[in-house]
């Protein structure tokens, strides 16, 4: 995988059949197809039509609707790396005072992960079903989609997707008014605050909380922000129930989920995998690996490194990656070969973490642009003294002292690989670069965002 | 009903009153920003804090006052 740009996106072949018996797997992926999106009539052929309330009521106390009840129960939770409760989410923003508002998070500022990017290119409809019934759940008149910049294809898709479902809206009564925006490309403009920003004209730069946006957010009315695939569950969870979404997955962690597998397998991509799954029959449906595994990075850049001889224990689930202090994030999981020096690469997306900064906040400026120093002095044997005790004090300072979780993340990333790749850490403070620190970078880093200093939005309808 | 000091990390430009101000609770890092103990507020030092937090210059220091007994709404104020 070179840039997420140019990555195929490998799929899981497509189930014969009609909505009348959902398939095990894929749920989210069914009928996908290797390029361009499925049409409107393709959609409804297979799931069947979209299954509002219908006559829509005006939402009062107990009418946030017996779809709410059903994401409650099928124990749905968000998709973008956060995993809150879904419902507990909708429930907050339905509860709000004022008109609500839902945005269709596809920003994906995340290098590693190609989800969001491939559900708004190749299934627009599914994250528009979502969209529409978070609306209907918490009674908002506007659903915006927000799809990154660098995603052509997906904004193409989706403009033409809300075309096509343009006399379906007009029909509803009340139906809400739904648009798409671009959004620029860096790490921290899919956050929450930074994306609500930006919509209302400002930067795509976090801000400060309370208010949360489910009581303040766009236009100061509360905001529902969800990611893609979480819509796209909601979409599959109101047509076939919360006991048909929990036959797949673990009782805490019920369901499937999207992970982009990336590193030396024979087709990296994104795939459907049910929640637990273990990462062996991951890397099994992507054909396998194509070297020898050194280590895993869960979670892309605000996750965490694992030892690669733990790839045959690992299902990946909650439960079973937080004794490794690990989580999926937003489902990403990428192998790193044992020809690569996991040091260098580690210094090197460290160095990017600091860019990828909004430079808000001090302790996030400066902790993180002195950790990737650190980082690079190890890397090269140029540090003075005890390099790792200062990564440590350097981390010490930088962790929950920003206003969004971004040094949290990079912090995370640096710390797990201290640990894992111990050995091979004190051998660089010590002798400086390995031979592998000069290949070329396994893990992937966008050339330069297409917007270095975001101004304001640019509505696309 | 308790109340403490909270830092707003993006307001923040590193002026360093509040420790001046407030150095039983603030202490400043190797780049100047405040470091803060932001558990309740002992009776006496409200006050302090409530000096210091009006001192800032860019109002980043606040105290909150924790309105609910367990997780409810906070109410921030700034000098």
């Amino acid at each position: 995988m070179s840039t997420p740009q140019t990555t195929m996106t490998e799929l899981l072949p497509a189930r014969e059949g009609a909505a009348a018996a959902p398939p095990a797997l894929p749920r989210l992926l069914a009928g996908i197809r290797a390029e361009g999106a499925m049409t409107h009539a393709e959609h409804v052929e297979l799931h069947g039509a979209l299954p509002l309330a219908g006559a829509r009521r005006r939402r009062g106390r107990g009418d946030a609707g017996r779809l709410l009840e059903e994401i409650d129960r099928a124990g749905l939770t968000g998709r973008g790396g956060a995993s809150f409760p879904t419902a507990r989410k909708i429930r907050a923003v339905a509860g709000a005072r004022g008109r609500a508002i839902v945005v269709a998070n596809a920003a994906e500022g995340e290098p590693a992960s190609l989800k969001d990017r491939t559900l708004v290119e190749t299934l627009p409809h599914l994250v528009l079903d979502g969209g529409l019934l978070a609306a209907e759940a918490v009674g908002a008149d506007e659903l915006i989609v927000c799809v990154c910049e660098t995603a052509g294809a997906g904004v193409e898709a989706m403009e033409l997707a809300i075309g096509e479902r343009a006399a379906e809206l007009g029909d509803t009564r009340q139906a809400p008014k739904v648009s798409l925006v671009s959004v620029p490309s860096h790490y921290v403009a899919g956050q929450e605050t930074a994306l609500l920003q930006y919509l209302g004209g400002g930067p795509a730069k976090p801000t400060f909380t309370p208010p949360m946006p489910f009581e303040q957010g766009l236009r100061r009315r509360p905001t529902l922000v969800n990611n893609a695939e979480t819509l796209g569950h909601i979409a599959l969870i109101a047509r076939h129930g919360a006991s048909w979404f929990r036959e797949l997955g673990t009782p805490s962690q019920p369901g499937s989920t999207l992970v982009t597998l990336s590193g030396p397998v024979a087709h990296p991509g994104v795939y459907e995998i049910e929640n637990g799954a273990s990462l062996s029959s991951l890397i099994e449906a992507s054909g396998g690996t194509t070297a020898r595994v050194r280590g895993v990075l869960l979670g892309g850049y605000a996750g965490a490194w694992i030892g690669g001889e733990l790839v045959p224990a690992l299902a990946l689930s909650q439960e079973h990656l937080a004794p490794h202090g690990a989580t999926l994030g937003a489902g990403i999981v990428v192998l790193l070969s044992d020809a690569a020096c996991p040091v260098a690469e580690t210094a090197r997306v460290a160095r990017w973490m600091a860019d990828q900064s909004a430079h808000q906040c001090g302790p996030c400026i400066h902790g993180l642009d002195a950790l990737a120093g650190t980082l690079a002095q190890i890397a090269t044997g140029t540090a003075e003294g005890n390099a790792t005790k200062r990564v440590e004090r350097l981390s010490s300072l930088t962790v929950r002292r920003g206003a969004c979780a971004h040094p949290d993340g990079a912090v995370n990333l640096i710390l797990s690989a201290l640990e894992v790749f111990e050995a091979d850490f004190a051998d660089h403070a010590r002798h400086g670069s390995c031979e592998a620190c000069d290949r070329a970078p396994e893990l992937p880093l966008p050339l330069r965002p297409v917007s270095d200093a975001p101004g304001g939005p640019r509505p696309r309808r | 009903m308790s109340q403490r000091v909270q830092v707003n990390p993006i307001t923040c430009e590193a002026h360093g009153m509040c420790a001046e101000l407030l150095p039983e609770r603030i202490t400043l890092d190797e780049w100047g920003y405040p470091l803060v103990d932001d558990t309740p507020l002992h009776g006496s030092e409200v006050e302090h804090a409530i000096r210091a937090a009006r001192a800032c210059p860019t109002f980043a220091l606040l105290v909150q006052r924790d309105r609910a007994p367990r997780g409810g709404r906070v109410r921030t104020r700034s000098g």
